[in-house]
């Protein structure tokens, strides 16, 4: 014990000495609050382009709404922009958008949760360490890609001979949706797997113990526990299909339609967008505004669909730690 | 304990309902199996489909010429180079920024209702179409941007230095939300062995923090990388759908990408220029696949048990 003591020459610093020595510490190092300021530069870049994309969907949509009523926006159906007279009803590129976000989520939801289901609850480790990987991959395809299978095996080589020419015309809802849907059964299939991976076990075993099988297991146990998991899930895929524009802008058309019929021809909003990006509106007219104003209508939509997905993941997190 | 009995004629097999409920769940096995290949059916089916068109175009030509309007003389070289430069340029700013704003997150910001805005902010950008980083990037980075008379962003023109800075910050959530979950993988007893050795909060970063999160940090801004590497959307917002029949050698020149010009002849009515764009998915594809096949050798390889 003596020699312990012997060892410890300098009493212990405490309160504003240790403060005082820490900050000299800090002071030998003067390269370090540069670091330090430039890590804040960093952090500060995703709220500068928060309020960047804001800003300028705000600007520009005001000066639309300068030439074009509110009323005639929001309360008309026609979106006639390029010919006299143009009109600017958003309504029928909506109904674009979501004719393809029906169709693909009655496609992707079913095979997106069975795959969910399967990598959860059956699969073996080691099936699942391959299947995963190769659902993943179909995450990484460009969209670029899927709008050319679209077009050209959906539409050409499945499409129209099964159903006739005359009933599918060439760009239609209905290839744009098929392919958005293997597009997001990734996401929808990943995610809600770890919320049903989160699902405690002692769950899943109370169950078998009172004699259910496997699937009555994973439907009537496993799903409804990771239903939260699994709304979350679905709402980011949802505001991947709204979002998303080669698919639509190739596969689709571009002939603005009211209808929810999977075999029409529609432009949705992002593929409006697209339209005014290739062409080249001059700024001010009201073609460039336009282009605006829907991508503002676009950004809430997404907005809020990813906004009530954060708050779900967050929620079912709290629920189980 | 029973006393043992004679063998009756007991059987564990079930019979009846039960038996119908086990026969569902044994069928449910194939079913759902099934559902899960279909996905996995229609990549490789794309993969075949898109060989079998393209793979006849595929030659030294292809990759040295410059685009054309007789689709067999039409090639990938200015795509080609514009994409190298784009890429490389979208690399050099992505990742410092990414490590930068993620470190700054976990380590360094205060604890306050600032941070937990940036955190959420970052999450809400992931969300954000990559249209609409096209439209950030048309208005602040190709025409210019100014506050209050000031120019703060000069206007650059549909170059590719405006096209890396959108696709910079279109990635920028990835891999932000990446590294974060690296850095939190670093166990922190080795934080705080480092600081209570006397290093300071950036030495210990620098030191330990970053060369641990380093193979989750990578994963990260390659997959990252990969989708940059196949975005057209937002690259066609910013204008960059030009004839480009030059090589590019610097970053103030107007350009195209692989995907972009795949886009192009896709929308093209005569067969050969689709064989063109099958073509050109090919090369896309080899390069978006094998990135993401890194990223998952990369990942697997350092993975923690």
């Amino acid at each position: 014990m003596a020699q312990l003591q012997a060892q410890r020459p300098r009493p212990a610093l405490h309160g504003a000495e240790l403060e005082a020595q820490m900050r000299r510490s800090f002071l030998r190092h003067p390269g370090e609050k540069v670091i330090v300021a430039t890590l804040w530069l960093c952090g500060t870049i995703s709220l500068i382009t928060t309020l960047l994309i804001i800003e300028t969907l705000f600007v520009e949509t005001i000066d639309f709404f300068r030439e074009v009523s509110i009323s005639e926006f929001f309360f008309t159906t026609d979106w006639q922009p390029l010919f006299e007279p143009q009109s600017f009803g958003i309504w029928e590129l909506v109904a674009g958008t979501l004719n393809v976000l029906l169709w693909s989520l009655a496609i992707a939801l079913p095979l997106g949760l069975a795959a969910a289901i399967y990598l959860s609850e059956y699969a073996h480790p080691r099936t699942r360490s391959l299947l995963k990987p190769a659902l993943e991959a179909l995450a990484g395809v460009p969209t670029v890609v899927y709008a050319f299978f679209a077009l050209t095996v959906v539409t050409e080589d499945i499409l129209r001979p099964l159903l006739g020419d005359d009933r599918v015309p060439i760009f239609n809802a209905f290839s744009a949706s098929i392919v958005m849907a293997i597009m997001i059964l990734p996401t929808i299939a990943s995610v809600s797997e770890d919320a049903m991976s989160n699902v405690p076990r002692e769950l899943r075993e109370a169950a078998y113990g009172l004699g259910s099988t496997r699937l009555e297991v994973a439907t009537r146990v496993v799903f409804p526990a990771a239903l939260s998991g699994i709304i979350a899930a679905v709402l980011l895929a949802i505001a991947r299909v709204i979002g998303e524009t080669m698919i639509v802008a190739i596969a689709a058309g571009s002939t603005p339609n009211l209808t929810m019929n999977p075999l029409a021809s529609v432009q949705t909003m992002t593929g409006y967008m697209l339209q005014v990006g290739l062409g080249d509106a001059a700024r001010g007219t009201v073609d460039y505004t336009s282009l605006f104003a829907v991508a503002s209508t676009l950004f809430v939509f997404t907005f809020f669909t990813n906004v009530a997905a954060t708050m779900i993941i967050n929620r079912f997190r709290e629920a189980y730690e | 304990m029973a006393t043992p009995s004679a063998p009756t004629e007991f059987s564990l097999r079930a019979t009846g309902r039960v038996a119908r409920r086990q026969a569902l769940s044994r069928l449910s096995r194939y079913v759902l199996l099934g559902a899960t290949l279909i996905a996995v059916f229609v990549l490789i089916y794309l993969a075949i489909d898109v060989v079998r068109t393209g793979w006849s175009r595929i030659s030294m030509d292809f990759f040295t010429n410059y685009p054309s309007r007789r689709p067999l003389d039409a090639g990938l070289r200015s795509s080609l180079l514009g994409w190298v430069w784009l890429m490389g340029a979208v690399i050099v700013m992505a990742i410092p920024l990414a490590v930068g704003t993620a470190v700054f997150v976990e380590e360094f910001a205060p604890k306050n209702r600032l941070t937990s805005l940036v955190r959420l902010n970052i999450s809400n950008l992931a969300g954000v179409p990559s249209i609409i980083y096209g439209i950030l990037g048309l208005a602040v980075f190709v025409r210019g941007f100014e506050l209050l008379g000031i120019t703060i962003i000069p206007a650059l023109g549909p170059t590719i230095l405006a096209g890396a800075l959108t696709l910079t910050l279109m990635i920028l959530p990835m891999t932000v939300i990446a590294s974060v979950e690296a850095i939190r993988q670093v166990p922190p007893s080795i934080r705080d062995g480092s600081l209570a050795l006397g290093a300071t909060r950036w030495q210990t970063v620098w030191f330990h923090i970053l060369p641990g999160a380093m193979p989750g940090i990578m994963t990260g801004v390659i997959l990252a990388v990969a989708r940059a590497a196949g975005e057209t959307a937002a690259l066609i917002m910013i204008g960059a759908f030009a004839f480009i029949a030059f090589d590019n050698t610097s970053l103030n020149e107007s350009f195209t990408t692989v995907p972009i010009q795949v886009y192009n002849w896709t929308t093209l009515p005569q067969e050969d220029f689709r064989k063109n764009a099958a073509a050109g998915i090919i090369v896309l594809m080899v390069l978006v696949l094998g990135l993401n096949l890194i990223a998952v050798i990369i990942r697997e390889r350092f993975r923690r048990t």
